[in-house]
């Protein structure tokens, strides 16, 4: 948490394949650009869904994984020394005299000159278990994340879930709790092998306990959690006593607060022209799976394309006085120089 | 051509035709059966495609791999008769599928 504003030209709200791009287009005319991600890494959907997965339909490439193509584009977009805000999501954005100003839910503050939104499919958010009145409990007994872990001292806890996060908080939290149980629906976890023979040493020496079943009501008042009722994999129900559930199902996709910036939407998409990739609010433009427009495909070609046509829209909101001369990259000395080649 | 019913929670039924090769989702989506979300476009990498699969059809339809039983953890209500249908590839042999919607995919 800072106090401090940071002003740039341009804030790019998603790391994924598109807005790591958008470093690189906006860079080639002069406008430095801080990047946001809800996520702890660069990359997106590349990083988070797809890393290992081949995508076979970026030009000059046969074949390249999630992860080999955010790690290719971080290294072309090095020489324009964007600084990354990563795990915090944008959650207010203001329009100030000639620019905009953003805040993050960890409370950094940065002002611009234009946004560049390429949220993709919105930022990754925990999934919710589909379990009637769940809502009531959230923020009170049931997390979706730890941030403080003194919040769980001295607490009975459950830990649901058979990923890394439900094996890493199983342990972290381990020595804190009262007591803690981690319920997962089989005896197999997707988890590193090393948590799992760790949480299994624990198990044995008596310090938690790990239950086969998944849970299929709550019980309690007020937001307080008393119980939960659990579905064992023999078809039976048992009540099982807990004041805290921690529930890991992985992420989904959700637009948040994008939709609260007053810019129009269509479907949950931000619509744009095709000249300028801008959307309704001028100096706000959208680019990559979130936008729409006729003809739309979500490939992240069509992304790069919307990327650099974008900029040049942008460099008049940055250099309003001055013209932009269309150059190459192979040619142009001075375009050379930004990439550090000559 | 196979047809495949899909059939909601609330009971409402749905048959598709879908060629083989393609998944069982992708006959979904491709025809807006409601309740496949599908997030990740097919990877096996969400766990938003999630069906149960009629009795009768859990031999034809085989048993998930690794990867899917590892993704199942992301999904709700699991049972012995969930998959993922990005992972079920539709064959002449599936012909008459029969797959039921959970009520919710998260």
């Amino acid at each position: 948490m800072s106090d401090d504003v940071i002003k740039t030209d341009a804030v790019i709200v998603g790391a994924g394949p598109v807005g790591l791009f958008a470093v690189f287009e906006l860079g080639l005319v002069d406008i430095k650009a801080q990047v946001i991600d809800i996520l702890d890494r660069a990359g997106g959907q590349c990083a988070e869904l797809y890393p290992e997965k081949p995508i076979y339909d970026i030009p000059g490439l046969t074949v390249v994984t999630g992860q080999e193509l955010t790690d290719r584009l971080m290294e072309q977009i090095k020489p324009f020394g964007a600084e990354f805000h990563f795990s915090q999501r944008v959650e207010s954005l203001e329009r100030l005299d000639g620019g905009f100003r953003l805040v993050t839910d960890m409370g950094a503050r940065l002002e611009c000159k234009v946004v560049v939104i390429a949220a993709g499919g919105g930022s990754f958010t925990p999934k919710r278990p589909p379990l009637p009145g769940i809502e009531r409990y959230e923020d009170i007994s049931v997390f979706y994340s730890v941030r403080k872990m003194e919040n769980f001292r001295g607490r009975d806890v459950l830990v649901v879930g058979g990923g890394d996060s439900a094996l890493d908080w199983t342990l972290n939290l381990a020595p804190v709790a009262k007591s803690l149980t981690l319920l997962h629906r089989r005896g197999e976890f997707r988890a590193a092998p090393d948590s799992v023979r760790k949480m299994f040493d624990l198990v044995e020496k008596g310090d938690i306990s790990f239950k086969l079943g998944q849970v299929t009501e709550l019980h309690g008042a007020d937001g307080k959690l008393t119980s939960v009722t659990v579905k064992a994999p023999d078809g039976t129900s048992f009540e099982q006593k807990t004041e805290v559930m921690l529930p890991f199902f992985g992420l989904t996709m959700k637009l948040g607060p994008v939709a609260d910036w007053g810019i129009n939407l269509h479907e949950n998409l931000i619509p744009v022209d095709t000249a300028k990739f801008e959307t309704s609010e001028k100096g706000i433009f959208a680019i990559g799976d979130i936008n729409t427009y006729p003809g739309k495909l979500k490939l992240i070609l069509s992304g790069f394309h919307e990327a650099a046509l974008m900029a040049q829209q942008a460099y008049h909101y940055v250099y309003p006085d001055k013209k932009l001369i269309f150059q190459y990259t192979t040619s142009s000395s001075s375009l050379q120089k930004k990439l550090g080649v000559k | 051509m196979a047809r495949i019913t899909f059939i909601q929670s609330d009971g409402t039924e749905r048959v598709v035709e879908a060629e083989p090769g393609m998944t069982v989702m992708e006959a979904a989506v491709k025809n807006s059966v409601p309740g496949i979300a599908a997030e990740c476009g097919g990877a096996c990498a969400c766990a938003t495609c999630h069906v149960y699969v009629e009795e009768a059809w859990r031999e034809a339809t085989g048993q998930p791999e690794q990867m899917e039983e590892d993704m199942l953890d992301f999904a709700f209500d699991v049972r012995p008769s969930s998959r993922l249908s990005c992972q079920i590839k539709v064959t002449d042999a599936l012909d008459g599928l029969v797959v039921r919607i959970p009520d919710k995919q998260f």
